[in-house]
Protein backbone atom coordinates (compact mmCIF):
# COMPACT_ATOMS: atom_id res chain seq x y z
CA UNK A 1 0.00 0.00 0.00
CA UNK A 2 3.00 2.17 -0.16
CA UNK A 3 2.22 2.82 -3.38
CA UNK A 4 -0.83 4.93 -2.63
CA UNK A 5 0.26 7.73 -0.22
CA UNK A 6 0.09 10.50 -2.36
CA UNK A 7 3.98 11.43 -2.25
CA UNK A 8 4.87 7.96 -3.78
CA UNK A 9 2.38 8.93 -6.33
CA UNK A 10 4.19 10.78 -8.97
CA UNK A 11 7.15 8.27 -8.79
CA UNK A 12 4.59 5.65 -9.16
CA UNK A 13 2.75 7.01 -12.55
CA UNK A 14 6.49 7.58 -13.66
CA UNK A 15 7.32 4.17 -13.13
CA UNK A 16 4.34 2.83 -14.80
CA UNK A 17 5.65 4.63 -17.98
CA UNK A 18 8.99 2.34 -17.92
CA UNK A 19 6.72 -0.94 -17.42
CA UNK A 20 5.97 -2.86 -20.05
CA UNK A 21 2.05 -3.67 -21.66
CA UNK A 22 1.28 -6.07 -19.88
CA UNK A 23 2.13 -4.68 -16.59
CA UNK A 24 0.69 -1.38 -17.16
CA UNK A 25 -3.00 -3.21 -18.02
CA UNK A 26 -2.65 -5.22 -14.99
CA UNK A 27 -1.80 -2.48 -12.76
CA UNK A 28 -4.22 -0.24 -14.37
CA UNK A 29 -7.31 -2.71 -13.83
CA UNK A 30 -6.13 -3.82 -10.65
CA UNK A 31 -6.17 -0.49 -9.52
CA UNK A 32 -9.79 0.65 -11.19
CA UNK A 33 -11.53 -2.31 -10.53
CA UNK A 34 -10.27 -4.17 -7.21
CA UNK A 35 -8.18 -1.82 -5.44
CA UNK A 36 -9.91 1.28 -5.77
CA UNK A 37 -13.10 -0.14 -4.40
CA UNK A 38 -11.57 -1.52 -1.30
CA UNK A 39 -9.98 1.69 -0.40
CA UNK A 40 -13.59 3.28 -1.19
CA UNK A 41 -14.76 0.78 1.79
CA UNK A 42 -12.17 1.00 4.30
CA UNK A 43 -11.72 4.81 3.86
CA UNK A 44 -15.21 5.30 4.58
CA UNK A 45 -15.65 3.17 7.71
CA UNK A 46 -12.41 5.13 9.10
CA UNK A 47 -14.22 8.72 8.16
CA UNK A 48 -17.00 7.76 10.73
CA UNK A 49 -16.36 8.28 14.99
CA UNK A 50 -15.01 5.27 16.57
CA UNK A 51 -17.74 5.55 18.66
CA UNK A 52 -20.39 5.18 15.31
CA UNK A 53 -18.53 2.04 14.40
CA UNK A 54 -18.71 0.70 17.85
CA UNK A 55 -22.57 1.04 17.96
CA UNK A 56 -23.16 -0.16 14.46
CA UNK A 57 -20.76 -2.91 14.64
CA UNK A 58 -22.49 -4.10 18.28
CA UNK A 59 -25.52 -3.23 17.80
CA UNK A 60 -27.84 -6.30 18.65
CA UNK A 61 -29.15 -6.94 15.26
CA UNK A 62 -25.67 -6.54 13.42
CA UNK A 63 -24.39 -9.17 16.82
CA UNK A 64 -26.95 -12.08 16.10
CA UNK A 65 -26.14 -11.94 12.22
CA UNK A 66 -22.53 -12.32 13.12
CA UNK A 67 -23.76 -15.25 15.15
CA UNK A 68 -26.02 -16.57 12.33
CA UNK A 69 -23.30 -16.12 9.69
CA UNK A 70 -20.32 -17.49 11.76
CA UNK A 71 -21.36 -20.21 13.49
CA UNK A 72 -23.94 -21.56 10.59
CA UNK A 73 -20.87 -21.25 8.13
CA UNK A 74 -18.33 -22.91 10.97
CA UNK A 75 -20.88 -25.91 11.43
CA UNK A 76 -21.41 -26.26 7.05
CA UNK A 77 -17.45 -26.12 6.92
CA UNK A 78 -17.06 -28.75 10.01
CA UNK A 79 -19.78 -31.26 8.31
CA UNK A 80 -18.41 -30.77 5.37
CA UNK A 81 -14.97 -31.35 6.45
CA UNK A 82 -16.44 -34.74 7.79
CA UNK A 83 -18.18 -35.65 4.87
CA UNK A 84 -15.95 -34.22 2.23
CA UNK A 85 -13.46 -36.85 3.44
CA UNK A 86 -15.24 -39.97 3.28
CA UNK A 87 -16.60 -38.48 -0.19
CA UNK A 88 -12.56 -37.85 -1.28
CA UNK A 89 -11.83 -41.27 0.30
CA UNK A 90 -14.55 -43.45 -1.70
CA UNK A 91 -13.98 -41.61 -4.95
CA UNK A 92 -10.00 -42.35 -4.65
CA UNK A 93 -9.60 -45.84 -3.02
CA UNK A 94 -13.23 -47.34 -3.98
CA UNK A 95 -13.92 -48.51 -7.67
CA UNK A 96 -17.83 -48.88 -7.78
CA UNK A 97 -20.18 -48.44 -10.51
CA UNK A 98 -21.21 -44.88 -11.25
CA UNK A 99 -17.97 -43.57 -9.80
CA UNK A 100 -17.55 -41.27 -12.17
CA UNK A 101 -20.73 -39.43 -12.28
CA UNK A 102 -20.58 -39.02 -8.55
CA UNK A 103 -17.14 -37.38 -9.03
CA UNK A 104 -18.39 -35.34 -11.93
CA UNK A 105 -21.74 -33.89 -10.11
CA UNK A 106 -19.13 -32.58 -7.14
CA UNK A 107 -18.35 -29.72 -8.46
CA UNK A 108 -21.98 -28.77 -9.79
CA UNK A 109 -22.29 -26.45 -6.80
CA UNK A 110 -19.27 -24.41 -8.45
CA UNK A 111 -21.35 -24.22 -11.91
CA UNK A 112 -24.84 -23.75 -10.77
CA UNK A 113 -25.85 -19.84 -10.08
CA UNK A 114 -26.67 -19.36 -6.40
CA UNK A 115 -30.37 -18.22 -7.24
CA UNK A 116 -30.78 -21.51 -8.96
CA UNK A 117 -29.81 -23.41 -6.52
CA UNK A 118 -31.71 -21.02 -3.14
CA UNK A 119 -34.65 -21.69 -5.36
CA UNK A 120 -34.51 -25.49 -5.87
CA UNK A 121 -33.51 -25.82 -2.27
CA UNK A 122 -36.05 -23.48 -0.70
CA UNK A 123 -38.59 -25.94 -2.78
CA UNK A 124 -37.17 -29.53 -1.93
CA UNK A 125 -36.61 -28.62 1.68
CA UNK A 126 -40.06 -26.72 2.12
CA UNK A 127 -42.87 -28.42 4.00
CA UNK A 128 -44.49 -29.59 0.89
CA UNK A 129 -41.10 -30.51 -0.72
CA UNK A 130 -39.24 -33.61 -2.19
CA UNK A 131 -37.59 -33.98 1.71
CA UNK A 132 -39.16 -31.05 3.61
CA UNK A 133 -42.37 -33.22 3.44
CA UNK A 134 -40.58 -36.47 4.87
CA UNK A 135 -38.94 -33.77 7.33
CA UNK A 136 -41.98 -32.34 8.68
CA UNK A 137 -44.00 -34.79 10.51
CA UNK A 138 -40.93 -35.28 12.66
CA UNK A 139 -41.57 -31.61 13.23
CA UNK A 140 -38.13 -30.30 11.78
CA UNK A 141 -38.88 -27.11 9.04
CA UNK A 142 -35.67 -26.14 7.06
CA UNK A 143 -36.89 -23.59 4.56
CA UNK A 144 -37.23 -20.22 6.11
CA UNK A 145 -35.32 -20.93 9.25
CA UNK A 146 -31.58 -21.41 10.44
CA UNK A 147 -31.84 -24.89 9.37
CA UNK A 148 -32.33 -23.73 5.57
CA UNK A 149 -29.46 -21.18 5.93
CA UNK A 150 -27.09 -24.12 6.82
CA UNK A 151 -28.18 -26.38 3.76
CA UNK A 152 -27.43 -23.44 1.23
CA UNK A 153 -24.17 -23.25 3.20
CA UNK A 154 -23.06 -26.64 3.08
CA UNK A 155 -24.22 -26.96 -1.03
CA UNK A 156 -22.03 -24.00 -1.52
CA UNK A 157 -19.25 -25.05 0.56
CA UNK A 158 -19.22 -29.13 -0.52
CA UNK A 159 -17.29 -28.93 -3.85
CA UNK A 160 -14.02 -26.97 -1.80
CA UNK A 161 -13.31 -29.65 0.99
CA UNK A 162 -13.46 -32.85 -1.55
CA UNK A 163 -11.24 -30.76 -4.55
CA UNK A 164 -8.77 -30.05 -1.83
CA UNK A 165 -8.33 -33.56 -0.48
CA UNK A 166 -8.91 -35.77 -3.28
CA UNK A 167 -5.48 -34.71 -5.15
CA UNK A 168 -3.02 -35.21 -1.62
CA UNK A 169 -5.03 -38.63 -1.08
CA UNK A 170 -4.78 -39.70 -4.66
CA UNK A 171 -0.57 -39.20 -4.24
CA UNK A 172 -0.73 -40.96 -0.75
CA UNK A 173 0.33 -44.85 -1.02
CA UNK A 174 -1.49 -47.24 0.36
CA UNK A 175 1.67 -49.21 0.93
CA UNK A 176 2.21 -46.79 4.16
CA UNK A 177 -1.32 -48.04 5.83
CA UNK A 178 -0.56 -51.88 4.68
CA UNK A 179 2.70 -51.53 6.33
CA UNK A 180 1.39 -49.97 9.59
CA UNK A 181 -1.81 -52.72 9.46
CA UNK A 182 0.95 -55.21 9.57
CA UNK A 183 2.82 -53.67 12.00
CA UNK A 184 -0.18 -54.45 14.19
CA UNK A 185 -1.74 -51.04 13.92
CA UNK A 186 -5.76 -51.11 14.54
CA UNK A 187 -7.88 -49.45 11.69
CA UNK A 188 -8.54 -46.46 14.01
CA UNK A 189 -4.80 -46.01 14.49
CA UNK A 190 -3.96 -46.43 11.47
CA UNK A 191 -6.25 -43.80 10.01
CA UNK A 192 -5.42 -41.74 13.32
CA UNK A 193 -1.36 -42.13 12.95
CA UNK A 194 -0.86 -42.89 9.12
CA UNK A 195 -3.53 -41.19 6.91
CA UNK A 196 -4.83 -38.26 8.76
CA UNK A 197 -1.75 -36.52 9.20
CA UNK A 198 -0.71 -35.86 6.26
CA UNK A 199 -4.50 -35.21 4.88
CA UNK A 200 -5.03 -32.49 7.59
CA UNK A 201 -3.17 -29.71 5.86
CA UNK A 202 -5.07 -29.70 3.01
CA UNK A 203 -8.36 -31.35 4.85
CA UNK A 204 -8.60 -27.67 7.23
CA UNK A 205 -7.40 -25.21 3.92
CA UNK A 206 -10.84 -26.94 2.02
CA UNK A 207 -12.52 -26.15 5.85
CA UNK A 208 -11.57 -22.48 5.57
CA UNK A 209 -12.04 -22.30 1.84
CA UNK A 210 -15.66 -23.97 2.66
CA UNK A 211 -16.51 -21.73 5.46
CA UNK A 212 -14.93 -18.20 3.94
CA UNK A 213 -17.40 -18.67 0.85
CA UNK A 214 -20.29 -20.28 3.23
CA UNK A 215 -19.67 -16.38 4.79
CA UNK A 216 -19.76 -14.54 2.23
CA UNK A 217 -22.85 -16.43 0.47
CA UNK A 218 -25.69 -14.36 -0.06
CA UNK A 219 -27.57 -15.54 -3.23
CA UNK A 220 -29.07 -19.01 -2.24
CA UNK A 221 -29.67 -18.27 1.34
CA UNK A 222 -31.29 -15.08 0.96
CA UNK A 223 -34.12 -16.86 -1.60
CA UNK A 224 -33.76 -20.45 1.31
CA UNK A 225 -33.81 -18.39 4.18
CA UNK A 226 -36.50 -16.07 6.07
CA UNK A 227 -34.37 -13.90 6.69
CA UNK A 228 -36.05 -12.53 10.17
CA UNK A 229 -33.28 -10.61 12.30
CA UNK A 230 -31.91 -12.87 15.33
CA UNK A 231 -33.35 -15.62 13.54
CA UNK A 232 -31.63 -16.32 10.17
CA UNK A 233 -30.57 -13.11 8.66
CA UNK A 234 -27.15 -13.12 7.59
CA UNK A 235 -24.45 -10.38 7.82
CA UNK A 236 -24.64 -9.86 3.58
CA UNK A 237 -28.11 -9.87 3.94
CA UNK A 238 -28.38 -6.94 6.75
CA UNK A 239 -25.65 -4.87 4.21
CA UNK A 240 -28.34 -5.35 1.72
CA UNK A 241 -31.16 -4.19 3.13
CA UNK A 242 -29.51 -1.25 4.78
CA UNK A 243 -28.24 -0.08 1.57
CA UNK A 244 -31.90 -0.19 0.96
CA UNK A 245 -32.75 1.70 3.66
CA UNK A 246 -30.07 4.22 2.61
CA UNK A 247 -27.86 3.60 5.94
CA UNK A 248 -24.85 3.96 4.09
CA UNK A 249 -22.73 4.04 7.22
CA UNK A 250 -24.35 0.87 8.78
CA UNK A 251 -23.93 -1.12 5.12
CA UNK A 252 -20.08 0.51 5.82
CA UNK A 253 -19.38 -1.11 9.45
CA UNK A 254 -20.95 -4.23 8.98
CA UNK A 255 -19.13 -4.81 5.10
CA UNK A 256 -16.00 -3.56 6.69
CA UNK A 257 -16.51 -6.19 9.58
CA UNK A 258 -17.15 -8.53 6.90
CA UNK A 259 -13.92 -7.78 4.66
CA UNK A 260 -11.91 -7.94 7.84
CA UNK A 261 -12.97 -11.76 7.96
CA UNK A 262 -12.43 -12.47 4.87
CA UNK A 263 -8.97 -11.22 5.24
CA UNK A 264 -8.40 -13.21 8.03
CA UNK A 265 -9.28 -16.39 6.80
CA UNK A 266 -7.32 -16.52 3.26
CA UNK A 267 -4.61 -15.91 6.02
CA UNK A 268 -5.38 -18.83 7.75
CA UNK A 269 -5.71 -20.22 4.25
CA UNK A 270 -2.38 -19.05 2.90
CA UNK A 271 -0.46 -20.36 6.34
CA UNK A 272 -2.28 -23.68 5.83
CA UNK A 273 -0.94 -23.98 2.70
CA UNK A 274 2.35 -23.57 3.00
CA UNK A 275 2.37 -26.04 5.83
CA UNK A 276 0.69 -28.61 3.47
CA UNK A 277 3.89 -28.28 0.96
CA UNK A 278 6.27 -28.40 3.57
CA UNK A 279 4.82 -31.14 5.09
CA UNK A 280 3.02 -32.74 2.26
CA UNK B 1 3.84 -67.53 11.57
CA UNK B 2 5.54 -67.85 14.88
CA UNK B 3 6.58 -63.75 15.05
CA UNK B 4 4.83 -62.46 18.25
CA UNK B 5 4.36 -59.17 15.99
CA UNK B 6 2.40 -60.26 13.30
CA UNK B 7 -1.17 -58.87 12.91
CA UNK B 8 -3.62 -61.37 14.27
CA UNK B 9 -5.73 -60.04 11.62
CA UNK B 10 -3.28 -60.73 9.08
CA UNK B 11 -2.79 -64.39 10.38
CA UNK B 12 -6.26 -64.69 10.25
CA UNK B 13 -7.33 -63.12 6.58
CA UNK B 14 -4.09 -65.71 5.12
CA UNK B 15 -5.62 -69.02 5.90
CA UNK B 16 -8.57 -67.63 2.81
CA UNK B 17 -7.50 -67.64 -0.42
CA UNK B 18 -8.27 -64.19 -1.15
CA UNK B 19 -6.41 -62.02 0.90
CA UNK B 20 -6.46 -58.44 2.51
CA UNK B 21 -10.49 -58.32 1.76
CA UNK B 22 -11.82 -58.82 4.75
CA UNK B 23 -16.17 -59.34 5.41
CA UNK B 24 -15.59 -56.16 7.31
CA UNK B 25 -13.76 -54.21 5.37
CA UNK B 26 -15.83 -55.19 2.51
CA UNK B 27 -18.83 -53.87 4.53
CA UNK B 28 -17.21 -50.83 5.08
CA UNK B 29 -16.68 -50.19 1.88
CA UNK B 30 -20.26 -50.36 0.18
CA UNK B 31 -21.14 -48.90 3.78
CA UNK B 32 -19.76 -45.85 2.81
CA UNK B 33 -20.46 -45.34 -0.90
CA UNK B 34 -23.87 -46.08 0.58
CA UNK B 35 -23.60 -42.88 2.43
CA UNK B 36 -21.64 -40.64 0.40
CA UNK B 37 -23.83 -41.48 -2.51
CA UNK B 38 -27.16 -40.86 -0.24
CA UNK B 39 -25.36 -37.57 1.03
CA UNK B 40 -24.82 -36.11 -2.50
CA UNK B 41 -28.06 -37.15 -3.51
CA UNK B 42 -29.93 -35.52 -1.19
CA UNK B 43 -27.48 -32.33 -1.09
CA UNK B 44 -26.80 -32.17 -5.16
CA UNK B 45 -28.60 -34.29 -7.44
CA UNK B 46 -31.88 -34.10 -5.74
CA UNK B 47 -32.18 -30.00 -6.25
CA UNK B 48 -30.65 -30.61 -9.80
CA UNK B 49 -33.39 -32.82 -10.85
CA UNK B 50 -35.88 -30.63 -9.30
CA UNK B 51 -35.44 -27.96 -11.22
CA UNK B 52 -36.13 -29.62 -14.49
CA UNK B 53 -38.95 -30.94 -13.24
CA UNK B 54 -40.61 -27.99 -11.47
CA UNK B 55 -39.99 -25.63 -14.70
CA UNK B 56 -42.51 -28.95 -16.49
CA UNK B 57 -45.04 -28.83 -13.34
CA UNK B 58 -47.08 -26.35 -15.25
CA UNK B 59 -46.72 -28.11 -18.46
CA UNK B 60 -44.97 -26.69 -21.72
CA UNK B 61 -47.48 -23.96 -22.30
CA UNK B 62 -46.35 -22.07 -19.20
CA UNK B 63 -43.34 -23.08 -19.35
CA UNK B 64 -43.18 -21.45 -23.02
CA UNK B 65 -45.11 -18.29 -22.03
CA UNK B 66 -42.47 -17.59 -19.41
CA UNK B 67 -39.78 -17.53 -22.48
CA UNK B 68 -41.26 -15.31 -24.95
CA UNK B 69 -42.48 -13.09 -22.17
CA UNK B 70 -40.61 -9.31 -22.35
CA UNK B 71 -38.78 -8.37 -18.71
CA UNK B 72 -37.67 -12.85 -19.43
CA UNK B 73 -36.30 -11.79 -23.12
CA UNK B 74 -34.52 -8.48 -21.45
CA UNK B 75 -32.97 -10.65 -18.67
CA UNK B 76 -31.64 -12.98 -21.02
CA UNK B 77 -30.31 -10.15 -23.04
CA UNK B 78 -28.92 -7.95 -20.27
CA UNK B 79 -27.19 -11.49 -19.17
CA UNK B 80 -25.49 -12.13 -22.29
CA UNK B 81 -24.34 -8.64 -22.60
CA UNK B 82 -22.86 -8.28 -19.41
CA UNK B 83 -20.70 -11.25 -19.84
CA UNK B 84 -20.06 -10.04 -23.28
CA UNK B 85 -18.03 -6.95 -22.08
CA UNK B 86 -16.84 -8.34 -18.80
CA UNK B 87 -15.55 -11.69 -20.04
CA UNK B 88 -13.24 -10.18 -23.02
CA UNK B 89 -12.01 -7.64 -20.42
CA UNK B 90 -11.09 -9.82 -18.03
CA UNK B 91 -9.26 -12.21 -20.68
CA UNK B 92 -7.15 -8.82 -21.29
CA UNK B 93 -6.10 -8.80 -17.57
CA UNK B 94 -6.13 -12.03 -16.54
CA UNK B 95 -3.33 -12.94 -20.06
CA UNK B 96 -1.81 -9.39 -19.17
CA UNK B 97 -1.34 -10.76 -15.53
CA UNK B 98 -0.11 -13.96 -16.28
CA UNK B 99 2.35 -12.84 -18.97
CA UNK B 100 3.70 -10.01 -16.82
CA UNK B 101 3.74 -12.14 -13.77
CA UNK B 102 5.16 -15.44 -14.46
CA UNK B 103 8.72 -15.90 -15.71
CA UNK B 104 9.84 -13.19 -13.47
CA UNK B 105 10.77 -13.29 -9.86
CA UNK B 106 10.21 -9.52 -7.86
CA UNK B 107 9.57 -8.97 -4.41
CA UNK B 108 6.17 -9.09 -3.53
CA UNK B 109 5.31 -11.75 -6.29
CA UNK B 110 3.43 -14.09 -4.05
CA UNK B 111 1.52 -11.02 -2.28
CA UNK B 112 0.46 -9.79 -6.28
CA UNK B 113 -0.93 -12.97 -6.55
CA UNK B 114 -2.66 -13.26 -3.59
CA UNK B 115 -4.59 -9.71 -4.76
CA UNK B 116 -5.62 -11.14 -7.77
CA UNK B 117 -6.93 -14.04 -5.76
CA UNK B 118 -8.81 -11.76 -3.37
CA UNK B 119 -11.91 -11.49 -5.01
CA UNK B 120 -12.62 -14.96 -4.29
CA UNK B 121 -12.99 -14.27 -0.73
CA UNK B 122 -14.81 -10.99 -0.58
CA UNK B 123 -18.45 -11.52 -0.37
CA UNK B 124 -20.15 -10.47 -3.71
CA UNK B 125 -22.52 -8.10 -1.62
CA UNK B 126 -19.57 -6.34 -0.39
CA UNK B 127 -18.25 -6.01 -3.35
CA UNK B 128 -21.68 -4.58 -4.43
CA UNK B 129 -21.69 -1.97 -1.73
CA UNK B 130 -17.73 -1.00 -2.75
CA UNK B 131 -19.43 -0.18 -5.99
CA UNK B 132 -21.90 2.14 -4.39
CA UNK B 133 -19.58 3.93 -2.12
CA UNK B 134 -17.24 4.85 -4.91
CA UNK B 135 -20.72 5.67 -7.82
CA UNK B 136 -23.67 5.71 -5.67
CA UNK B 137 -25.33 9.11 -5.52
CA UNK B 138 -24.07 10.14 -2.48
CA UNK B 139 -20.15 8.43 -3.68
CA UNK B 140 -16.95 9.73 -4.31
CA UNK B 141 -17.48 10.14 -8.17
CA UNK B 142 -21.30 9.76 -8.14
CA UNK B 143 -22.34 13.49 -7.97
CA UNK B 144 -19.66 14.47 -10.70
CA UNK B 145 -20.43 11.66 -12.73
CA UNK B 146 -24.10 12.20 -12.69
CA UNK B 147 -23.66 16.26 -13.52
CA UNK B 148 -21.61 14.25 -16.54
CA UNK B 149 -24.66 13.05 -17.45
CA UNK B 150 -23.42 9.14 -16.62
CA UNK B 151 -25.02 6.60 -14.92
CA UNK B 152 -23.24 3.92 -12.94
CA UNK B 153 -25.53 2.39 -9.94
CA UNK B 154 -28.31 0.96 -10.94
CA UNK B 155 -27.15 1.03 -14.64
CA UNK B 156 -25.26 -1.20 -16.69
CA UNK B 157 -21.61 -0.06 -16.18
CA UNK B 158 -22.28 -0.93 -12.76
CA UNK B 159 -23.82 -4.14 -13.27
CA UNK B 160 -20.53 -4.90 -15.71
CA UNK B 161 -18.00 -3.75 -12.83
CA UNK B 162 -19.66 -5.64 -10.31
CA UNK B 163 -19.33 -8.65 -12.65
CA UNK B 164 -15.98 -7.75 -13.61
CA UNK B 165 -14.94 -7.61 -9.43
CA UNK B 166 -16.11 -11.21 -8.93
CA UNK B 167 -14.64 -13.00 -11.74
CA UNK B 168 -11.12 -11.55 -11.94
CA UNK B 169 -9.21 -14.23 -11.10
CA UNK B 170 -10.73 -16.70 -13.26
CA UNK B 171 -8.39 -16.59 -16.13
CA UNK B 172 -5.37 -14.54 -14.23
CA UNK B 173 -5.22 -18.22 -12.07
CA UNK B 174 -5.91 -20.08 -14.85
CA UNK B 175 -2.94 -19.37 -17.29
CA UNK B 176 -0.44 -18.25 -14.56
CA UNK B 177 0.27 -22.07 -13.86
CA UNK B 178 0.29 -23.08 -17.21
CA UNK B 179 2.89 -20.08 -18.29
CA UNK B 180 5.09 -21.14 -15.67
CA UNK B 181 5.35 -24.89 -16.99
CA UNK B 182 5.87 -24.14 -20.63
CA UNK B 183 9.17 -22.21 -19.32
CA UNK B 184 10.58 -19.23 -22.08
CA UNK B 185 12.32 -21.58 -24.37
CA UNK B 186 10.34 -21.18 -27.10
CA UNK B 187 9.69 -17.44 -26.48
CA UNK B 188 13.26 -16.79 -26.74
CA UNK B 189 13.65 -18.34 -29.77
CA UNK B 190 10.97 -16.85 -31.56
CA UNK B 191 12.66 -13.52 -30.06
CA UNK B 192 16.12 -14.77 -31.81
CA UNK B 193 14.77 -15.47 -34.78
CA UNK B 194 13.47 -11.83 -35.10
CA UNK B 195 10.05 -12.13 -34.05
CA UNK B 196 8.63 -9.01 -32.21
CA UNK B 197 6.99 -9.26 -28.50
CA UNK B 198 3.58 -9.38 -30.09
CA UNK B 199 3.89 -11.85 -32.75
CA UNK B 200 6.00 -14.15 -30.12
CA UNK B 201 3.03 -13.61 -27.77
CA UNK B 202 0.61 -14.23 -30.49
CA UNK B 203 1.79 -16.94 -32.53
CA UNK B 204 3.93 -18.93 -29.65
CA UNK B 205 2.81 -18.03 -26.46
CA UNK B 206 -1.04 -18.01 -26.87
CA UNK B 207 -1.17 -21.42 -28.47
CA UNK B 208 0.33 -23.36 -25.82
CA UNK B 209 -1.68 -21.92 -23.34
CA UNK B 210 -5.18 -22.18 -25.50
CA UNK B 211 -6.96 -25.23 -23.28
CA UNK B 212 -5.91 -23.61 -20.07
CA UNK B 213 -7.21 -20.03 -21.12
CA UNK B 214 -10.47 -21.71 -22.55
CA UNK B 215 -11.03 -23.46 -19.51
CA UNK B 216 -10.30 -20.48 -17.76
CA UNK B 217 -12.87 -18.50 -19.54
CA UNK B 218 -15.87 -21.19 -19.71
CA UNK B 219 -15.60 -20.83 -15.32
CA UNK B 220 -15.62 -16.68 -15.85
CA UNK B 221 -18.24 -16.65 -18.40
CA UNK B 222 -20.48 -19.30 -15.95
CA UNK B 223 -19.82 -17.27 -13.03
CA UNK B 224 -20.17 -13.63 -15.13
CA UNK B 225 -23.93 -15.37 -16.34
CA UNK B 226 -24.44 -16.84 -12.71
CA UNK B 227 -23.34 -13.84 -10.73
CA UNK B 228 -26.32 -12.79 -8.21
CA UNK B 229 -25.30 -10.75 -4.83
CA UNK B 230 -22.89 -8.47 -6.44
CA UNK B 231 -24.94 -7.51 -9.56
CA UNK B 232 -28.09 -7.23 -6.99
CA UNK B 233 -26.61 -4.66 -4.93
CA UNK B 234 -25.74 -2.70 -8.26
CA UNK B 235 -28.40 -2.64 -10.22
CA UNK B 236 -31.61 -1.58 -8.22
CA UNK B 237 -33.23 -5.05 -9.93
CA UNK B 238 -35.33 -2.86 -12.38
CA UNK B 239 -37.57 -5.43 -13.79
CA UNK B 240 -36.90 -5.34 -17.61
CA UNK B 241 -34.54 -2.67 -17.31
CA UNK B 242 -31.33 -3.63 -15.04
CA UNK B 243 -32.91 -7.18 -14.32
CA UNK B 244 -30.40 -10.37 -15.25
CA UNK B 245 -30.91 -13.85 -15.45
CA UNK B 246 -30.23 -14.49 -11.85
CA UNK B 247 -32.43 -11.74 -10.84
CA UNK B 248 -35.43 -12.39 -12.73
CA UNK B 249 -35.32 -16.45 -11.02
CA UNK B 250 -35.19 -14.44 -7.42
CA UNK B 251 -37.91 -11.73 -8.40
CA UNK B 252 -40.18 -14.06 -9.82
CA UNK B 253 -40.22 -16.71 -6.63
CA UNK B 254 -40.68 -13.68 -4.40
CA UNK B 255 -44.01 -12.73 -6.63
CA UNK B 256 -45.17 -16.16 -6.14
CA UNK B 257 -45.24 -16.60 -9.69
CA UNK B 258 -42.95 -20.17 -9.12
CA UNK B 259 -43.11 -21.31 -12.96
CA UNK B 260 -41.73 -18.45 -14.77
CA UNK B 261 -38.81 -18.80 -11.56
CA UNK B 262 -37.74 -21.99 -12.67
CA UNK B 263 -38.84 -21.95 -16.61
CA UNK B 264 -35.91 -19.23 -16.06
CA UNK B 265 -33.73 -21.51 -13.90
CA UNK B 266 -33.40 -24.22 -16.49
CA UNK B 267 -31.99 -22.02 -18.60
CA UNK B 268 -29.21 -21.31 -15.92
CA UNK B 269 -28.91 -24.76 -15.07
CA UNK B 270 -28.32 -26.21 -18.20
CA UNK B 271 -25.70 -23.42 -18.57
CA UNK B 272 -24.15 -24.89 -15.42
CA UNK B 273 -24.45 -28.09 -16.85
CA UNK B 274 -22.68 -27.38 -20.20
CA UNK B 275 -20.12 -25.85 -18.22
CA UNK B 276 -19.34 -29.06 -15.61
CA UNK B 277 -19.13 -31.19 -19.42
CA UNK B 278 -16.36 -28.68 -21.29
CA UNK B 279 -14.85 -28.37 -18.19
CA UNK B 280 -14.66 -32.42 -18.10
CA UNK B 281 -13.55 -32.32 -21.58
CA UNK B 282 -10.56 -29.71 -20.62
CA UNK B 283 -9.44 -31.45 -18.04
CA UNK B 284 -7.78 -34.05 -20.03
CA UNK B 285 -5.63 -31.97 -21.80
CA UNK B 286 -2.63 -32.36 -19.26
CA UNK B 287 -1.87 -28.53 -19.63
CA UNK B 288 -5.13 -27.96 -17.68
CA UNK B 289 -4.88 -27.54 -14.03
CA UNK B 290 -8.12 -28.37 -12.62
CA UNK B 291 -9.10 -26.20 -9.89
CA UNK B 292 -12.04 -25.28 -7.55
CA UNK B 293 -14.25 -22.24 -7.56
Amino acid sequence: MTYLDSASLQPFWQRLRHLSWPWRITWIYLIFFLLLPIVALVVRASTLDASEIWRIATDPVALSTYNVTFLTALAAASLNGLVGLMVAWVLVRYEFPGKRYLDAIIDLPFAMPTAVAGLTLATIYSSNGWIGSLLDPLGIKVSFTRLGVLVAMVYISLPFVVRTVQPVLQEMEAEIEEAAWSLGASDWQTFRRVILPPLLPALLTGVAMGFSRAVGEYGSVVIIAGNIPFQDLIAPVLIFQRLEQFDYAGATVIGTVLLLISLLSLLLINVLQSLGKRYG
Amino acid sequence: MANPVVNPNLTRSNASPTKRISPSADWRKWGLIGFVTLYLALIILLPALNVFVQAFNGGIAGFLATFTSRPFLNAVGLTVIVALISVPLNTIFGLSAAVAIAHKTFPGRTLLISIIDLPFSISPVVAGLMLVLLYGSRGWFGPALEAGGIKVIFALPGMVMATIFVTMPFIAREVLPALEENGTDQEEAAHTLGASSWQTFWRVTLPSIKWSLLYGLILCNARAMGEFGAVAVVSGNISGKTQTLPLYVEDAYIQYNTQSAYAAAVLLACLAIVTLVLKHFLERNPGVHRRGD
